[in-house]
């Protein structure tokens, strides 16, 4: 079953054109890999399908409900979580407060109550635990190292039980031991029925994790499959060593 | 029809020196992200320098540029190493550092000229040119007409600076993504000193005509700045044409109804132009759009 | 330690009220008045600009239209002076509060830097509407408030003191439950990076109005509380752009987006302003000028976030000397990944 479905995006910036008629769709709970020479409209991809940039055309479906063109706060609520390259944290929060930012509430009361119940605190905690920096729960977020920020950004979209998690080059600026660890997270999560869409350029990473690939190539996708037949993709070569 | 030819006339003229003065408002926060809010006083600061150049030395107001630009445009150059140590949210600060830097400068004008409102003196300024086809006869000052081509003048020659020039193309890349210009060794703290003495050499040059068609005091610079303030928000933060354009439209518009209407209703029209831009197109006329960022 | 905390603030709470009590000298219940007034303003304006970062500098408008509102009704339902003007305090701010909604609504369709200048803008028209809506304000003319002559000499001051007093309880009790709420949270999310909290789910558009016009409420009624002190407004006095200036540097020396912070600037600053600006006039904005800059430059942060971090890295030395042979984590920020790697038995 479907859980995304892009069909026939196309975006342009200014005369350039990032997205062309790019279609992907994203099986429920898979671990989904997107990769792709620089340039080819990855991260467009999820900024069109997470709210940060409108599409010119086509249609973005979400467990079978358009998604297109929302904002990024409800695509949020709808169930996708997201992270940056470049990781997006709350520098000047605690570790714990950032946790708390994402947490959803309903109803009015929501707002008049203190921002964290005993409940939420431990449900924050946990998360913490999971991905080993509960230590550092008062620390400001903006001290940690880089791959602790990476570890606080996946833990507090985690908060809000996302059904799927877009990740934009985890991998990306870590060293070994830490991607293991991200990869032993994502198996895991997995397991419990989360869906994975991840941008990476760590063919390591992908080949081990993922079970479905997807190639863009110049802001449309022109090869799927599993790893290895994507890999020896005579397209797929093309398109990285062509350019 | 003959008011509202005026007021358009009118409108072009003193477009033009605003234009001059908000030229280099707009310059700074587009290659240094500040908003100097002591753009006001230092144009009623040049406005004083040629006051006293007129009645104490009796160099008339034009040649008398040739020193308060060049004064001016050392004062905006020392200014801005104030703001070279601070690294982040520069923006929010400057607004706050450049007010603080103000009071001081209004503080001491006042203590040396007092609260007296002056007027600069020159044949041009009483001498008029009766301007054809209009009933009741329409007199025209000359300094309206002089004061535009020195303001013609002055953008052309910056236009040129930014658009033809070396320096130009590095103020340009330093505008557009600071850390890249750095990367490709464009000394973009340079680059800012010298643009923030650029726009206060300009403001000189504006503060001269400025006082030259109003009577003012050190308080006239709270109604120009805040003038001066909708004009690159109407045109579009750091965009030199969006301030040119902003410039002779809102003060077309202001001086157009100030002719058909109320003087000090126009005043108001002048602001609530800006209301309807922020409302239709935040980014102001020829402004980027802010992009989500990713 | 905690318990430290409550008693000295109730100590400083007893002080506060039994101050015209132990000072009664009309200069002083004076200076006294004006502090507390800049200090509820602050506070209420840190909401906004200290908590959310969006700085606004023309909040001072809101100031004005409580200070004419409050007029505007005692001159049309003719109230005679005396304590029942009180009364019509909340209402004055209300009106400054429904002024805001659409203004805030307007102001905060652009980002930080061009919302600090459209406020400014926006100050300036309502000090324009001021002078020129003769028919309503009276333009630069002004208006006259009832004066309470029944409260005669030094016991003038008393009542506006404790109703500005009230007001800024107020304010530090909405300042508070602001910063611990849900609600604070989102702000100071969007203060750090807004679209990131957007896309968390937080409610960024609402939260930054309900902010705008939470000050505007308190800055209105602390207006109109001023405005009967005085006895009469005039577009110059009512709309004066430097008590925006003022607000702002109040809030940057105490220490922007902290609770304390505007109260400590408003200590700092207005007996200074009050004493030195009605005879020297020129020489305070000279003095004042510079003092903003050298803050600003030298402690960006403020008092209160810097004794904060001098604090904390006490506080960071005193626990490294204490941990050493914790093998698993170290709190220390320049520390790298630990080197145990748990991925088995977790719960979620």
């Amino acid at each position: 079953m479907s859980l995304l479905e892009v069909s026939n995006i196309s975006k342009s910036f200014g005369g350039i054109v990032a997205l062309n008629a790019c279609s992907i769709s994203v099986e429920q709970g898979s671990i989904t890999g997107l990769i792709g020479p620089n340039g080819s409209g990855k991260t467009t991809l999820f900024n069109v399908i997470t709210g940060y940039e409108r599409t010119d055309a086509g249609e973005i479906r979400f467990k079978g409900k358009p998604i297109t063109g929302l904002p990024p706060d409800k695509v949020f609520r709808a169930g996708i979580g997201r992270t940056f390259q470049l990781t997006r944290i709350f520098p000047r929060l605690t570790v714990l407060e950032n946790m708390h930012v994402a947490v959803q509430r309903h109803g009015t009361t929501s707002l008049l109550s203190r921002w964290s119940s005993s409940h939420e605190q431990r449900r924050a905690l946990e998360l913490l635990d999971f991905v080993g920096i509960t230590q550092l729960k008062d620390m400001p977020a903006g001290n940690l190292s880089y791959g602790q920020r990476k570890l606080l950004e996946f833990a507090f979209i985690l908060i809000a039980e996302p059904q799927m998690i877009l990740l934009d080059e985890p991998a990306g600026g870590i060293n070994p031991a830490m991607i293991e660890r991200l990869a032993g997270y994502i198996r895991i999560l997995n397991s419990r029925g989360l869906t994975f869409l991840i941008v990476e350029h760590n063919m390591e990473f992908v080949m081990s994790l993922c079970k479905h690939v997807m190639v863009m190539h110049r802001g449309t996708k022109i090869a799927e499959g599993e790893p290895e037949a994507v890999r020896s993709n005579p397209a797929v070569l093309d398109a990285y060593l062509g350019e | 029809m003959g008011p509202v030819i005026e007021g358009i006339i009118l409108g072009v003229l003193t477009g033009g020196v605003y234009a001059l003065m908000s030229s280099g408002l707009t310059l700074l926060f587009g290659v240094m992200d500040i908003i100097n809010i002591g753009q006001g006083i230092l144009v009623i600061l040049g406005a004083y320098l040629s006051y006293v150049l007129e009645q104490h030395l009796h160099i008339d107001l034009f040649p008398g540029l040739l020193i308060t630009m060049p004064v001016m445009f050392f004062l905006g150059w020392l200014i801005s190493f104030v703001f070279r140590p601070i690294k982040r949210d520069r923006m929010m600060l400057s607004v706050l550092v450049t007010f603080g830097i103000a009071l001081i400068i209004e503080g001491v004008l006042n203590l040396i000229f007092t609260a007296n409102i002056v007027s600069l003196q020159a044949w041009y300024i009483t001498a008029s040119i009766p301007l054809p086809g209009f009933s009741p006869p329409f007199y025209l000052p000359y300094i309206y007409v002089f004061g535009f081509a020195l303001a013609v003048v002055l953008l052309a020659g910056l236009y040129i600076l930014v658009y033809r020039t070396d320096f130009g193309r590095s103020l340009r890349a330093s505008m557009q993504n600071r850390t890249a210009a750095e990367l490709v060794g464009i000394d973009v703290e340079a680059i800012s000193s010298i643009t923030f003495g650029i726009g206060v050499a300009l403001a000189a040059a504006g503060g001269m005509a400025f006082g030259a068609t109003n009577g003012f005091d050190a308080n006239s610079a709270y109604d120009l700045i805040s003038r001066l303030l909708a004009i690159i928000v109407f045109g579009g933060m750091g965009s030199l044409s969006g301030a040119l354009i902003a410039s002779v439209s809102m003060l077309v518009i202001e001086d157009v109804v100030a002719q058909i209407w109320d003087p000090h209703w126009a005043t108001l029209v002048f602001f609530v132009l800006l209301v309807i831009i922020l409302v239709l197109r935040p980014q102001g006329l020829l402004g980027k759009v802010e992009g989500r960022k990713q | 330690m905690r318990i430290f905390k409550v008693v000295a603030l109730l100590a400083l709470l007893a002080f506060a009220i039994a101050f015209p009590l132990l000072f009664p000298n009309g200069e002083v219940t004076s200076i006294a008045f004006f502090t507390l007034l800049f200090a509820a303003m602050v506070t209420a304006w840190n909401v906004l600009a200290g908590y959310a970062g969006y700085l606004s500098l023309g909040h001072i408008v809101f100031f004005g239209i409580g200070a004419y509102a409050l007029a505007l009704i005692c001159k049309h339902w003719n109230v005679p002076a005396g304590y029942r003007i009180f009364l019509l305090v909340p209402v004055s701010g209300l009106i400054a509060a429904l002024i805001a909604i659409p203004t805030g609504w307007v102001a905060l369709r652009v980002r930080r830097h061009a919302f600090i200048v459209i406020t400014i803008a926006i100050f300036f028209i309502g000090q324009l509407l001021a002078e020129n809506m003769t028919g309503v304000t009276n333009g630069t003319t002004g208006l006259d408030l009832p004066f309470p002559g029944s409260w005669g000499g030094q016991f003038f001051n008393i009542p506006f003191y404790y109703a500005i007093l009230i007001l800024l309880l107020i304010a530090i009790a909405v300042s508070w439950w602001v910063r611990h709420s849900k609600y604070g949270l989102g702000l100071l999310a969007i203060r750090d990076d807004e679209d990131r909290a957007l896309g968390l789910g937080v409610k960024t558009e609402i939260s930054k109005l309900s902010a705008f016009v939470i000050a505007a409420l308190i800055i209105g009624m602390a207006g109109a509380i001023w405005a009967y002190f005085i006895g009469a407004v005039y577009p110059a006095s009512a709309f004066d752009p430097t008590f925006d200036i003022t607000m702002a540097l109040m809030g940057f020396l105490g220490g922007i987006g902290t609770i304390a912070g505007p109260i400590l600037g408003a200590l700092l600053l207005e007996p200074f302003h009050q004493y030195l600006a009605a005879d020297y006039p020129d020489l305070y904005l000279v003095l004042y000028g510079a003092l903003l800059v050298l803050v600003l430059l030298l402690l960006p942060r403020g008092i209160l976030p810097t004794l904060q971090d001098y604090w904390r890295k006490y506080q960071a030395q005193r626990r490294r000397i204490r941990i050493d042979n914790d093998v698993v984590i170290s709190s220390l920020p320049e520390q790298d990944e630990p080197a145990k790697i748990k991925t088995e038995g977790i719960n979620l």
